[in-house]
Formats: structure tokens, sequence, C-alpha cells
């Protein structure tokens, strides 16, 4: 396949400023008219320990990494053989940095050229390794040097004419330790309106799209800088975000304010998530929207907190003791963040549930250069009743199962919400009939409900069919792209809607599909199992399941489809 | 925006204790405590002359945790321990509302425990009214927090907790609460005034309330002959307050403590922005 994006990962011990020069040779390129995305790896350590910038820039947009990288450039290696296995070098790479290179990656065969950042930023005052290297890469690649010293000037105005000007001189020393170092010139082609952007904040803007003004959360990686956004973005429009004491007294304040008729938000993560489940069966039970955005990360327990898994999907799915209908979507890419928070919000808003969004570390902590998301609007809300009414049964049985909401102020329609099982006016009933009644209500309500084409996302046609989901679909996507070349034709299916499911719409998905590969980042197959419990597809089914924190990569996918139809 | 002190807009027909309850009948045993406590925040509401529809009661699990849905406001019967979380919620979002939590022991001190200390760090204008029996009634007779550790008729501790007893007023000054007071179930009249007192205050207040379970510790019956009110004013000193509650027999009853901490608001900006706005940091 022709592809026209280079792979550049950065290394460095923490504090060198890796993910800062990575960031910056992003935006660099957005400004050259450029797509491209960065996502980040780091070990636990809070300060100095390893972390590397992977980055993949290209002429179209990208939104996962690629099979190789073109270009590893270490600041120094403190560490950095801890990423060989997610930093894959052929004899076509090039290792810029020190001489001291770990055995990982100098075995690759890959060209060295060696450059030691540290010396050369030792030549005067105020030059930073980083910036040197980020001169050297973004020169490298063809960058024109003004837009990396136009975005350098500007993360760095605020601090004085001396600094800006000691970063540009390190960009061009960084520029001219070029000579003899293989360089790939990447025509820029003019685009629409770009924007640069992680999971996470995508997500905190969907969320604020879809109406969310209320947000208490307790920090936790890798979610945290969805709550960083949300913290001054809820400031200036009039909401919101309350720092919990704990994951238990967060989801239950979103309760409080949501009862109260403010749409309501947090992010977490698995074990923030499992902390949550309890009270998440609440807002089901008493009818109280609510919107839980759960970044996973490894697991199971405290697991990789800095990585990527796909193996929330059972707590998510499941975690909620009783029969306990609720929603789970999956945004599908960085982009995909905001339209998936969202839609979520406006979700839970429109069927007084909660909603749970899984994102991943790999979405929500990757910073991606795409075209602006088209702007969504959903018409519908929360029914509110408006008038006082002396037969007002909060949790009435009506046709479609949503009942109006009295908000506390509304004379005349007081009502008690409650976990306990309840009759239609919200008095607790352990009959049997009331049970009943209300588990139906709370199923049909969600049962009932058009989704539309937003469920999933579905392309192609052919017999032979990938079903996949989250951040799993980009690699899944360009390794149809590459195989299309070949004669192998693939239909891609990967819901964004996880529950309820939709049996009808994914049996006309797979309308002549004789065989399917579901691709996931999980060890236990976690989908791959809920495809076949929920879906049972008639068609012949393959697992690809691989746990995180390595990332999918699109040649795994290819590998995969090839072993599993060869000669098909 | 304005800050609204003493909130739930007060009621322009004048409502009797009556009028704030509901038709539904309690599940109490007979002579249970909590009896007195539903009567006295009725009386107390009706007193502030606060509308019914502009409260909310908010609880968690557990006998007393049953009282919203015998009141006639907008309630909240929720998850064990979690009732304080959801009404801070509702009240930093909704603040012309008049928040009340209720619950016991067990819900307050115990599995809600870290929820006490927080909410009486953040002061934000609710009150928390405890109805404390040292006893876990709904579950049949289990040691709480507040049990004393020598208490041996639960079948879960047959020889006594021999843990030290919990003293939530204690703890709720060390954690910044912004008036405390005791009031006892065998004085209606008495709890109705106080818990008056602590929804006028501003911020976080807690009222215990010694309330009897007449069927797990019937020797409670006895506290009536007990309690007695403080022989003191209340103190705005927290080092006198202090002094006071650490010496106290746990059967003074009255206002304790009233401190003059402002209230929990939530950061507003000055210049509102719109929606769309908050995109133009994502341009390139």
């Amino acid at each position: 396949m022709n592809d026209p994006a280079i792979s550049i990962a950065l290394v460095g011990s923490g504090g060198s400023g890796v993910m800062t020069a990575g960031s910056l040779l992003l935006e660099a390129a957005g400004r050259a008219g450029l797509y491209g995305m960065m996502s980040r790896s780091s070990g636990p350590q809070i300060r100095g320990g390893e972390a590397a910038a992977l980055l993949r820039i290209s002429t179209r947009p990208v939104f996962c990494l690629g099979n190789r990288f073109d270009f590893l450039v270490a600041i120094d290696w403190a560490n950095a053989e801890r990423f060989a296995a997610e930093i894959p070098l052929d004899t076509e790479s090039t290792i810029v940095g020190d001489d001291d290179i770990p055995d990982e990656f100098s075995a690759s065969g890959a060209t060295f050229k060696e450059v030691s950042f540290k010396r050369l930023a030792a030549q005067s005052a105020g030059l930073r390794p980083n910036m040197i290297a980020l001169g050297l890469i973004g020169s490298a690649i063809g960058l024109p040097p003004g837009e990396l010293e136009a975005v350098a000037k500007k993360l760095l105005d605020h601090k004085g004419k001396a600094t800006v000007e000691a970063s540009v001189s390190a960009l061009s020393i960084g520029a001219a330790t070029l000579d003899g170092l293989k360089t790939i010139d990447i025509k820029t082609e003019s685009v629409a309106e770009l924007w640069n952007i992680s999971g996470n904040e995508a997500a905190g803007l969907g969320a604020v799209r879809g109406g969310v003004r209320f947000v208490a959360a307790y920090p936790i990686t890798p979610a945290t800088e969805m709550l960083e956004w949300l913290a001054p973005a809820l400031e200036k429009i009039g909401g919101t975000l309350v720092q919990a004491e704990d994951e238990l007294a967060s989801v239950n304040q979103l309760i409080g304010a949501s009862f109260g008729g403010t749409p309501s938000l947090t992010a977490t993560s698995g074990p923030g998530l499992a902390l949550m489940t309890e009270s998440i069966g609440l807002a089901v039970a008493s009818e109280t929207p609510v919107v839980v955005v759960n970044v996973m990360r490894g697991g199971p327990s405290t697991g990789i907190p800095t990585k990527s898994e796909q193996s929330d999907l059972n707590i998510a799915l499941y975690g909620l003791h009783g029969d306990a209908p609720h929603l789970v979507v999956a945004p599908l890419s960085v982009s995909d963040c905001l339209f998936s928070a969202q839609w979520a919000v406006h979700l839970a808003e429109t069927l007084q549930t909660a909603a749970i969004v899984l994102s991943d570390q790999s979405l929500a902590q990757t910073r991606a250069v795409i075209p602006r998301p088209v702007d969504v609007f959903f018409g519908a809300r929360r029914a509110v009743q408006t008038e006082a009414w002396e037969d007002y049964e909060r949790y009435a049985t009506v046709p479609g199962g949503v009942s109006p909401m009295a908000l506390p102020g509304l004379t005349g329609c007081q009502y008690t919400a409650d976990g306990l099982e309840h009759n239609t006016q919200g008095t607790p009933s352990s009959r049997v009939e009331d049970h009943a009644r209300q588990l139906d209500k709370r199923r049909d309500k969600l049962a009932l409900h058009d989704y539309g084409d937003h469920w999933a996302h579905i392309d192609g046609n052919g017999p032979m069919a990938i079903i996949t989901w989250g951040s799993s679909l980009a690699p899944v996507e360009e390794a149809v792209e590459t195989l299309a070349p070949e004669g192998i034709a693939l239909r891609v299916i990967a819901p964004r809607l996880l529950m309820p499911v939709q049996p009808e719409r994914m049996a006309a998905a797979l309308e002549g599909v004789e065989t399917a590969l579901v691709v996931e980042q999980s060890h236990g197959g976690q989908f791959f199992h809920y495809i076949r419990a929920f879906y049972a597809p008639e068609c012949e089914l393959h697992s690809m399941a691989r746990p995180g924190p390595l990332p999918i990569r699109p040649a795994d996918v290819t590998h995969a489809i090839r072993e599993q139809w060869r000669g098909s | 925006m304005e800050r609204v002190v003493t909130s739930g807009a007060a009621t322009e027909v004048t409502l009797k204790p009556k009028d704030y309850k509901s038709d539904i009948k309690p599940v109490w045993c007979p002579g249970c405590g909590d009896f007195s406590v539903l009567a006295a925040i009725t009386r107390a509401l009706a007193a502030l002359k606060v509308a019914p529809e502009n409260v909310a009661v908010i609880s968690g699990i557990g006998c007393s945790s049953r009282i919203p849905a015998y009141l006639d406001t907008y309630g909240f019967h929720g998850a064990h321990g979690r009732a304080l979380p959801l009404a801070t919620g509702l009240k930093i979002s909704r603040p012309d509302l008049c928040v009340l939590v209720a619950g016991g022991d067990g819900d307050g001190f115990s599995i809600g425990g870290n929820h006490f200390l927080q909410v009486c760090r953040r002061n934000v204008d609710i009150t928390y009214i405890v109805m404390d029996n040292q006893v876990y009634g709904m579950t049949k007779g289990q040691a709480s927090p507040t049990t004393e550790p020598d208490w041996d008729r639960s079948k879960l501790t047959p020889h006594g907790t021999r843990i030290n007893a919990f003293y939530p007023l204690v703890v709720a000054l060390a954690s910044g609460a912004n008036f405390i007071a005791r009031a006892s179930s065998s004085d209606p009249n008495g709890a109705a005034k106080v818990i008056g007192e602590a929804i006028g205050h501003p911020g976080f207040s807690f009222v215990q309330v010694l309330s009897p379970c007449v069927t797990f510790r019937p020797e409670q019956r006895d506290w009536k002959k007990i309690v007695r009110p403080a022989p003191i004013e209340a103190t705005t000193d927290p080092a006198a307050a202090a002094r006071r509650l650490m010496t106290d027999d746990n059967f003074y009853l009255g206002v304790l403590y009233k401190g003059n901490r402002a209230p929990f608001e939530p950061d507003s900006a000055g210049q509102p922005s719109t929606e769309q706005e908050l995109e133009e940091e994502f341009k390139v």
C-alpha cells in the first residue's frame, strides 16, 4: 500500500520534554495543512520516568498508529528499552540519539545517526534538548521552519523574549544537524478547518454540547484530562465541576444534581467505575439520568493505568446488580469521542437512565489533527412535568415507558425518588405486580427507542466481515484498505451502541456474511462472547482478541485475516 | 449570582405541620423515636413557612432513612451511606432549594463515614439530621459505630464490639461543620426548634437526634430521663466547643456550636462564554 504517513517516536526520560516536542510537532504539521495523531506512552512514575510520544503524520486523516516507525528520536535513552515492543523498527527506519542505544533497538538494523541533544544544548544557555530534537525531526520530514517557530513562540511567549529566542535558536541548530539523514518530504494540500484535539477533550466538548452543566469526579488516570478541560469550560458557561472525595460520592452527586434537573456527567476509569456500580444501579432504578465516561486502561485492579485496553466491556455491560437496563456507548475514534459523549448525554436525558461511555486510553490521551467534527443537534430533551397535577405519578407506566419527571420546586407534584422497588407513585413496594411493571417500564423505554443509524458504523459488503468496536476500528479500517487491492473485500461492522443490543439491525448488517472475525483488545475475548451471546450470528465466527497495552496495528489485522481466510 | 442564605422560598398560605406529611404509613415499630423526629421536622418546616415543593429530603438506607416518603416534600431515598453526596450535588446545582438529609448512625457514620467528614469540610448549605439509636434496626439489631464497646446483645458481636464508639459531634467539629446540635425524640418541640435553627444557619448544619430503638435497644426508653438542656449558650469558638464536646456525656441537648464560615459556593466566571467560544482553542 502506498502509505503517505510518516511515523515518529520521540523518547526520553520524564521531564526531558518529549511530550511537549511531540505536541508542537503535531501542531506544526496541522498548521502546514497535514493531518496527524500523537499517542502517549509512559511509565508509572510521576516525574523522571520514561516517556514516549508516538506520532503519525499524513496527508490524510489518521486514527491509529502505523505498523512501524520511520524515526526514533531519543533525547536520552533512560529506560527507553521498555518501549521496544511499542516502537517497531526495521532496516528502513532511522534512529537518532546518543550512541548508547539499547540493544532492543539496534537489533532492528535501522540506520543510526549519532546526535547528542544534550551536548548540542550545552553550547549556549537556554537551549533545550527537546527543542533541538523538534527542529531536527521537523526539518527531516520537511515541515516549514516557520511553522515550527510559530508553535514554539505560541507556547513560550509568556516566558519572555529570551526563552523564545533560545527556542528558535534550538530549532535551527536541530535543523542544521540534519546532514546525511534520510528525509521524507510530504506534499501538503489545502484542507478545510482543522482541529487539534484529544479524545478526552473531545468527550468534554461533547458533554457540554449535550447540555451537561454539572460534573463531579475523582481524579484518575487516564480520565483526568477530560476533567481538567471541563473545569474551566463549565465555569465559563455557567456550569460546575466538583472534585469529590471518591467515586461513590461523585456518582451520587450526579444523581442529586440530575434529580434537580441539571444534566450531569462524570469521568473515571476501571477502578472508579467499579466503585460507582452500586449507585449507577440507583440511577437506573430511580430513573435519574446520569452519564459516566469510563476511560479504559489495562486491568484488572490497578492494572496498567497509563496504557490502553478494551477490557472494561464486561463490567460496563453486566456490572450492575439486579436487572438494570442501561446504555453503553463506545466512541469509535478520537473525533467520535465528541459525538458519542454528546449522544450519550442525549440518550440518558431522554430515556431517564444511566449511560456508560466506554472510551479508552488510546483514544482519550491521543491528540489528533482532524477535520472539524460536524455539528450535531438533538432536539429531544428530558421529559419534565411542567404543571401541577393532583394525580401525578412519577413512575407511571406510559406508552414508550418514559414518564415525565417533576423537578423540585414544582407545586403539587412532590414525590420521593427511590432505589427501593416502587409503585407508579414512587411508594416503596415489594409486590409482585409492581416489580414486574417497573422492570418492564425500565426495559421497554430503552428497547422501544429508535437509535437510528448512530447505533453502528457499517461499511463495505461481501461474505467476509470484521466485527469490532472502539479504538480497534481504526487499525481494522486500515487493514481493510490494505487488503482491497489484493481483491479481498471485507465488510466492517462496529457497534457504537453496545447496550441495549440491536438484534434486528445487527442481523441486517450481517445479511449474507459467511464468516466473520471479531477484533478486540482484551485477553478474554469479552467482545467476542458478547457478540455470540446477544447476536448469535449464523456465520462462522472467529476471535482475534489480544490484551493491551500493545496497540492493535493494521498489520496484525491483515495477518489475522490472511491466516483466517487463506484461499477463500 | 446572589447567594441564597435561607433557601426554599416561603409559602403564601399558612401551612400546618400535618400539611408537610404524606399519607404513607411508616414502617417503624410502635414506640420508635423516629415518629417524633418526623413530627419535629414538619413542625420546623411549618414554622419556617418554607413551601413543601421547595424542600428536598435526601436519605440513604435504614429505618430512619425511610423518612422522605413520609413527607409531602420532594425526596430521594438513595443508596446506603450516600445521602450526603447526593444532597451535595442537588444543593450545589439548585441553591434555591432547602435541602435536608436524614438518616441513621450506621448509614451516616459507618458506610457513609467518609462523606460525613467531607461534607463538614465542604460546608455546603444543607442540614443533616441523624436519628441516632446506636443500633442497626433494619437488619435486626447489630452494633453501629455509636454502640458502646461492651454491648453484647448482637449475634454478630456476642462479646461486644470491643472497639471505641464514634463521637459524631466531636468529629463534626474537627471536620469543620458550621452548626452542631443535639436533640431528643422525647422532646419533639425542642427538636423542632433546633432543626429549624439548623436549617436557618448558613453552611453545613449537623443535628444528632437521640431516637430510641425500642425493639433492639429497649433500655433506651430511659434516655428521656437522662437528657437535659445544655447549661450554656451556643459558642462560636471552636476551641471552647471542643472542650465542651469532649467532656460532654452525650445527653446534653441544644445548639452546642455555631460557626461563621461562609458556605461553599461553586466558582463562576465573570464573563460568560458560549459553547462556540469553547471550540476556539482547538482550531489549528
